[in-house]
């Protein structure tokens, strides 16, 4: 997967509105991009529910979270309402998997993303990148550490 | 000794609750609402502590995880009948700012813990994620270091 210090691939998703968001509309900020699976399985649901309840804290931070997968708009409008998230959710949808494939989180065996956080800082770099075991939900603990240990600007 | 990150509105943590009550283990409890999953999770720890204040969290914990489809504040209130307790001071306690502060430490030292599904006990100074199984019992049965 992508490593710390190369430059983020960028890219123009469509989010959970049907509208494009980029990468570069983050410059500046730092953004923590969240792959993960699939909407709606027990694992992602608790991964996002969790970072929900902290959004605060990343966003007194310049930190903006931002949901990937492979599911399509309608798909993350729905999974965001059951989950009362405000995380924006971005489609990776066509091509499929273009994006996690960029940042060399892609698993060819399931055709979805894993479970990874890649954290871009605000010069469009990458600051900091984890992959989960499967099955293991990667605590907010970790981007916090990673928010921390940054080199300062 | 364990110690459970649960949050009073989670099915799950019922489940767990109900298996770790029965194993001779030491339990301590610490919140971890997670409210847009359940939307009346802060509002049930809040209950808890407040009853604690009176000496009966642990009855007003088991209460609340051992019958999960009444937790409407009416039913706190009754509740909180039940177990005795002063109704006023409960009322004005788990709305206070003490409570809601206890409830928000914990649940960051569960976040700086890395809990990210709840439940998840530690045991040990290691995570076990999910409701106990095998491994749980494994790790309990092996002695603490």
């Amino acid at each position: 997967m992508i490593e710390a210090g190369a430059a983020a691939p960028g890219f123009t998703l469509r989010d959970h509105t049907g509208s494009e968001v980029s990468l570069e509309d983050f410059r500046g900020r730092t953004a923590v991009l969240v792959f993960y699976p699939a909407d709606f399985s027990p694992t992602c649901t608790d991964q996002l529910s969790v970072y929900q309840e902290v959004l605060g804290e990343f966003e007194e931070r310049d930190a903006t979270l931002l949901g990937i997968s492979v599911d399509g708009s309608f798909c993350h409008k729905a999974f965001r309402e059951h989950l009362g998230t405000e995380i924006p959710l971005l489609a990776d949808f066509h091509p499929k998997g273009e994006v996690a494939r960029a940042y060399g989180v892609w698993s060819d065996e399931y055709g979805v993303a894993g479970r990874a956080l890649v954290m871009v800082g605000p010069d469009g770099t990458v600051e900091w990148s984890y992959m989960s075991p499967p099955l293991e939900v990667p605590g907010a603990n970790l981007i916090f550490d990673a928010l921390d240990q940054r080199t300062p600007a | 000794m364990v110690i459970e990150y649960a949050d009073l509105e989670c099915p799950y943590c019922a489940q767990a609750h109900l298996i770790l009550k029965e194993l001779p283990v030491t339990r301590v409890f610490r919140h971890f609402p997670v409210v847009s999953k359940h939307p009346r999770a802060r509002v049930l720890a809040a209950a808890a502590e407040a009853a604690g204040l009176q000496g009966h969290f642990w009855d007003m914990h088991d209460s609340l995880l051992e019958d999960q489809g009444h937790l409407d504040d009416p039913h706190l209130w009754e509740r909180a009948r039940e177990l005795g307790l002063d109704l006023d001071r409960f009322e004005q306690d788990r709305r206070s700012e003490a409570v809601e502060a206890r409830v928000g430490t914990d649940f960051r030292s569960g976040i700086r813990a890395g809990v990210a599904t709840t439940p998840t006990q530690f045991l040990h100074g290691r995570a076990h994620p999910g409701v106990p199984g095998a491994s749980f019992r494994d790790a309990l049965r092996s002695s603490p270091r």
